[in-house]
């Protein structure tokens, strides 16, 4: 490996380790709220009122609920992992301690987003563990596509977080976005109900959700049911975080809400 | 070598000041330099550019015959950067917040700790090392801020304004500091506000106004053109009766102390001959003002009436 190289790797870690630990360090703010909350969504509306509802595309409603829950928790705490983390750096200016080392502009971008990956799954991982203690018999049907997902919509909430904290002057814009768009999109992205029950008038406007896209591929891969084409929902991600990659690269370099 | 070379170096931000109006100057390699200019002057914005903090309009910048343009990361390699502003976050360990910068230069973890452990204990910081940087006080947050600038070895240092709300016991145990390392071969280049501690600390100066460097000279050559200077003399006893003091310019501040304004065809000798043959004797003697402040403000207000 080149000098060049090991520079760049150690960078990396650094960055990298300095983001996980920042939301380890604060665990009850960052890991804990999700399964209070996820433990709460599965007593209400998984054992209370699921039983009422019965089945939903097949499955038990509780079964049907567990991959939406467990997505809605990767999308929100990785975007806004890498929102705040990102807000804060320009606040603090401990930014100018990035901007004046000789990390160029995709290390500092892997830093972050590595940081609001590992995030995403870590909550992910234990929404679904709280989700093992309501309906013990769960057992996910294909485990490759799942963690594909897993990691592709982390990246991808990651990415768009990185954006929103680059545009971002205060901290009432960090928190719009999250407010007023992720969570309405996610709410309304089948998290709780497959699209098949609603008008087709509906069924066709929920298809522009992307939130959507996300939830069923997971579903897909937790459950082996979808309400929407799977290959082509990836290739979506996909292009997605390629362009999102390039939009923040080229932010970072021309130095927008960054460099004065 | 030069350290730093700036040529034609043009600024204006998006609001439309225009901050550098292509300004020129290079510092040598072992030079301890200063750069001076009042507040808006342009001097952070040309520190900021040098560090990448602020795009440049126009011109260019090397560091140490780097380009920034063509090889940044070699250039930032050999800069170290004290801010102005506190820019470490309040939440972390003074240690951490060392390591990590010098993760982001690519340093290894175990270089890293040792390094940390000397900057830190040269710098009075280790007994701190496993406090969050919030606990410190104003003093030694400015020097955690010099730790972090100096944890990567850059031959070339820049301070703006350092010692800013520091009590003096810790700026002059800084500037020790300072000193010391550019006599091992640190360039320094510092803004400072304190204009007795540039001209006491520093070598090569320049003068920036309103985004135009105004003076860009030796220390020494610019304290020569200073016209005038007014020394405070405190005398052994009481003065009485009228007193001759020929051509020179005194006033008698109370009865033993005396206010000389002397301009530079004129000697100190000459006057306390005179003093000496009326058998005046001083005890002590001070500058009333900082000579480089007087001549600060005579170019800057110079530049003003222009």
């Amino acid at each position: 490996m080149s000098n060049r190289a090991r520079e760049l790797l150690w960078s990396l870690i650094t960055l990298a380790e300095r983001e996980i630990r920042r939301y380890l360090r604060i665990w009850v703010q960052t890991l804990v709220p999700p399964a209070v909350t996820m433990s709460l969504y599965f007593v209400i509306f998984g054992s209370l009122i699921g039983p009422r509802i019965g089945s939903m595309n097949g499955v038990d409603y509780i079964q049907f609920m567990i991959p939406g829950l467990i997505m809605m928790s990767v999308i929100t705490n990785s975007y806004s992992n890498v929102v705040s983390s990102f807000f804060g750096v320009k606040f603090q200016r401990s930014i100018e301690e990035l901007l004046v080392s000789p990390m160029p502009p995709f290390i500092i971008l892997l830093g972050f987003i590595i940081g609001g990956v590992s995030r995403g799954i870590l909550v992910g991982i234990v929404v679904y563990l709280v989700s093992l203690f309501f309906y013990p018999d769960f057992s996910i049907h294909n485990i490759p596509l799942t963690i594909t997902v897993l990691i592709l919509t982390s990246i991808l909430f990651s990415l768009m977080g990185f954006i929103n904290a680059v545009f971002a002057d205060s901290f009432d814009d960090i928190s719009v976005v999250p407010t007023f768009v992720l969570t309405p999109l996610i709410y309304l992205g089948g998290v709780f109900y497959s699209i098949s029950i609603l008008p087709d008038i509906w069924q066709k406007i929920s298809l522009i959700n992307p939130m959507l896209y996300v939830v069923n591929t997971f579903r897909e891969g937790m459950l082996g049911i979808s309400d929407i084409d799977v290959t082509s929902a990836l290739f979506m991600q996909l292009f997605f975080i390629i362009i999102l990659t390039i939009s923040c690269l080229y932010l970072l370099k021309s130095g927008k809400g960054t460099r004065q | 070598m030069k350290a730093l070379e700036i040529s034609n170096l043009k600024k204006t931000y998006a609001s439309g000041v225009e901050a550098l109006k292509g300004i020129s100057m290079s510092v040598e390699e072992g030079d301890f330099y200063a750069l001076l200019g009042p507040n808006g002057a342009g001097k952070s914005t040309t520190i900021g550019i040098v560090s990448s903090l602020v795009t440049k309009t126009d011109g260019q910048v090397s560091i140490f015959g780097t380009d920034i343009d063509l090889d940044f990361p070699e250039a930032k390699r050999k800069l170290g950067v004290v801010a102005q502003e506190i820019n470490f976050s309040p939440f972390e360990k003074v240690l951490d917040i060392v390591v990590t910068q010098s993760g982001f230069y690519g340093i290894p973890k175990k270089i890293a700790m040792d390094r940390a452990e000397e900057v830190l204990h040269k710098l009075g910081l280790w007994e701190k090392k496993d406090l969050q940087a919030r606990t410190l006080s104003g003093g030694l947050k400015r020097r955690l801020m010099i730790a972090k600038s100096l944890i990567h070895h850059p031959k070339l240092l820049i301070l703006d304004e350092p010692t800013a709300g520091v009590d003096i016991e810790l700026r002059r145990g800084m500037w020790d500091f300072i000193k010391d390392l550019n006599k091992k071969g640190t360039t320094v280049i510092l803004t400072t506000h304190y204009l007795e501690e540039a001209e006491q600390l520093c070598k090569n100066i320049a003068i920036i106004d309103k985004g135009v460097i105004v003076e860009n000279t030796s220390m020494k050559e610019l304290l020569k053109k200073l016209d005038m200077q007014t020394f405070i003399l405190d005398l052994g006893s009481d003065l009485d009766g009228p007193l001759n003091f020929n051509e020179y310019i005194v006033n008698q501040v109370d009865p033993t102390t005396l206010r000389l304004a002397l301009n530079k065809n004129q000697s100190l000798n000459d006057f306390f001959m005179l003093l000496s043959n009326q058998n005046i004797q001083v005890k002590s003697m001070r500058n009333e003002a900082n000579r480089l402040e007087e001549l600060f403000l005579q170019i800057i207000k110079n530049e003003h009436e222009q």
